[in-house]
């Protein structure tokens, strides 16, 4: 069995996030890197269903080169291979994106064989465009649903469990297959110290990919209006109790 | 010229994002001298055109077809791209809900046309014809994003509780479109479903007593449930915690776990990450306790505690005991 994943590198801001001078871009000078949590649980789901099902797991990225760090990551969890779409800036928009995602997964299946699972994050943690797997999905000529909360593969059949405000919510796709995967799935593992050095030595394919510009194009980035803060200390340590209590009770939460 | 509100609902029961987007479709027909239609799917959704007139919707379209007895993605996403081809509306929008997302998404990808998601404002200019400019929410809303679409129909979703719900009511016509479902977009409709079980939940709880890193383990947890319990209220979590096994996701708060709105959110040993701030900032008091105090989460709380959660925590428990007599 082999199972996709696609992945994107976005920059991990900590506790506010900066923008550039020319309001183009999140300033990422003193910034990590790394992907949307539901992706990183969509390749810990991709590994498991491996494990028990036998075949391979492939991460693919359309990226600055850099994004090769995303993909090491993901291999030092369990995935097999790493296919990198290299282009010149941070990020493509969402139908370009989609376009290039599906050519290049086309041209991956003429090679491999068909992925019996496609997997993508619910949505990813940079842009939040909600899009980009589901027409990946349709380009491609399949099922998708978003928002997995569980996913298993039994005979040909990707059952899908996500919850909605109703409940809980079944299912069930033949594959070939697509799915977008929410965090709390599963709790992604650590890299282990092979996978480490299966990180250090696997080689990562390039992939050329075209696509025209679609029809949403960013003009500026802006920081929401922050809350007024004027902390009030109530004090310090367990003498703190008391003016907590007090405050409880003027906000009516406890009586 | 038309604007198109997609009508989200759940087997026949509208959900409380679509009263927003009715209202918002209403808006901007309005500014653009357009006409304002709603689309509902599947032939259990038909007795809402009562509701939706309500809204001053002047069409109500009724997507039919045998197969639409519940949600599925690709069904619905299908029955939007049929209606647009068919009404070629300037403007459709839809809730800012997993559903709301997903099904412009569906659609936006079967009539390959952009699509902008969660939607914080719109072009007071916008007459219809030219790009639409928009801000929409990235970052899970620690970020805003100005952008254009650009093309000759706009689908957009428009972001949970920016829009309230405003009755201006009209005399409806209903317009049935018989759609027409192939197979494959029907093997994406729910199979099968557990209703959920009423109750509180951390969504919707008035009081969420919440812990980051700072409290050690899964056990060191025990004095904030017992807070939240003297409080009525439930334990929340950061991220640091589910990664750590400590607590379930199910109780994470944040970007990628559950957005919250409650009386007052107590965050114990919780640094205020943009991640996880975006997930509690709508709480209408926040106190902090952190024995760091220039935590971002502390200089941002209306109210803080500098200290050990470990021993403010249970201290706060006795005092409420105390005063209750219990
Ligand atoms: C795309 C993306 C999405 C994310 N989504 C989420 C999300 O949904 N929710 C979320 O929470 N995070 C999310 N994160 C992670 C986020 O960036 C932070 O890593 C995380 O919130 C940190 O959790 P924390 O505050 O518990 O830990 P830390 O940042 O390590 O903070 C621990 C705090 O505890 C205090 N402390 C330590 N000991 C004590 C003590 N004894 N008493 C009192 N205080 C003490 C410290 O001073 C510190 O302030 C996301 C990250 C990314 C990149
Ligand atoms: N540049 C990219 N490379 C690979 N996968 C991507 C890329 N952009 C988005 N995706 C995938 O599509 C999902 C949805 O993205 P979005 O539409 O941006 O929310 C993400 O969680 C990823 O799985």
């Amino acid at each position: 069995m082999n199972i996709l994943v696609c992945v994107k590198r976005v920059p991990a801001p900590g506790a506010r996030i900066n923008i550039t001078p020319d309001a183009q871009q999140v300033d990422t000078a003193f910034l990590g890197f790394t992907v949307s949590p539901h992706e990183e649980c969509a390749v810990e789901q991709a590994v498991q269903l491996i494990e028990k099902h036998g075949g391979d797991v492939t991460v693919l990225t359309l990226g600055p080169v850099e994004a090769e760090e995303q993909l090491r990551t993901a291999v030092s969890t369990g995935v097999a291979k790493a296919v990198l779409v290299p282009i010149d800036t941070q990020d493509w928009d969402p139908q370009r994106t989609a376009h290039a995602l599906a050519s290049v997964i086309a041209e991956l299946e003429v090679a491999n064989g068909k992925y019996d699972l496609i997997l993508f994050g619910n949505e990813s943690a940079d842009s939040c465009g909600y899009q980009v797997g589901i027409r990946t999905a349709l380009k491609l000529g399949r099922p998708i649903v978003n928002g997995a909360k569980g996913l298993e593969l039994e005979n040909g059949i990707a059952t899908v469990r996500r919850e909605s405000d109703a409940g809980v919510e079944i299912y069930k796709l033949k594959t070939p297959a697509c799915v977008g995967v929410k965090e709390g799935i599963n709790l992604p593992r650590y890299p282990t110290m092979k996978g480490r050095l299966a990180s250090k030595k696997v080689a990562i394919t390039q992939n050329a990919a075209t696509g025209n510009e679609g029809g949403l194009k960013l003009i500026t980035l802006r920081r929401p209006p922050e809350r007024a803060s004027n902390t009030k200390i109530l004090g310090t340590g367990p003498d703190a109790a008391s003016a907590v209590v007090d405050l409880l009770e003027e906000l009516g939460v406890f009586k | 010229m038309t604007v198109l509100a997609i009508v989200e609902h759940d087997r026949g029961t509208i959900t409380p994002a679509s009263f927003g987007v009715l209202t918002a479709a209403r808006n901007l027909a309005k500014q653009m001298g357009a006409k304002f239609e709603a689309l509902t799917i599947g032939a259990n959704a038909d007795a809402l055109s009562e509701v939706i007139s309500k809204y001053g919707a002047t069409t109500i379209h009724q997507a039919h077809n045998s197969a639409l007895l519940d949600f599925g993605p690709d069904a619905w996403g299908e029955s939007i791209a049929q209606v647009v081809r068919k009404i070629t509306p300037q403007l459709v929008i839809s809730s800012g809900t997993e559903r709301g997302h997903e099904i412009i998404a569906q659609a936006a990808a079967r009539l390959d046309l952009p699509a902008a998601m969660n939607c914080l404002e719109f072009d007071k200019n916008f007459t219809g014809t030219e790009p639409l400019k928009v801000v929409r929410a990235r970052w899970g809303g620690s970020l805003m994003e100005e952008s254009q679409i650009d093309a000759p129909i706009k689908l957009v979703t428009l972001a949970n509780h920016i829009v309230e719900g405003v009755e201006d009511p009209t005399n409806s016509q209903i317009a049935v479109i018989e759609v027409e479902l192939d197979d494959s977009v029907k093997q994406t409709f729910v199979q099968d479903r557990v209703e959920r079980v009423a109750g509180v939940t951390l969504a919707t709880s008035p009081v969420v007593v919440s812990g980051g890193r700072g409290v050690g383990s899964a056990e060191a947890f025990a004095p904030l449930e017992e807070l939240a319990g003297l409080l009525n209220g439930v334990v929340g979590c950061s991220r640091a915690v589910t990664n750590n096994g400590w607590r379930n996701h199910t109780d994470q708060v944040g970007q990628t776990g559950t957005r919250i709105a409650p009386d007052i959110y107590i965050a114990c040993g919780i640094s205020g990450a943009i991640q996880h701030w975006v997930g509690a900032m709508a709480s209408k008091n926040i106190l902090a306790i952190n024995i760091d105090p220039q935590a971002n989460i502390v200089t941002k709380a209306g109210y803080a505690v500098i200290g050990d959660l470990h021993v403010v925590v249970p201290a706060i428990s006795a005092e409420i005991r105390r005063r209750k007599n219990l």
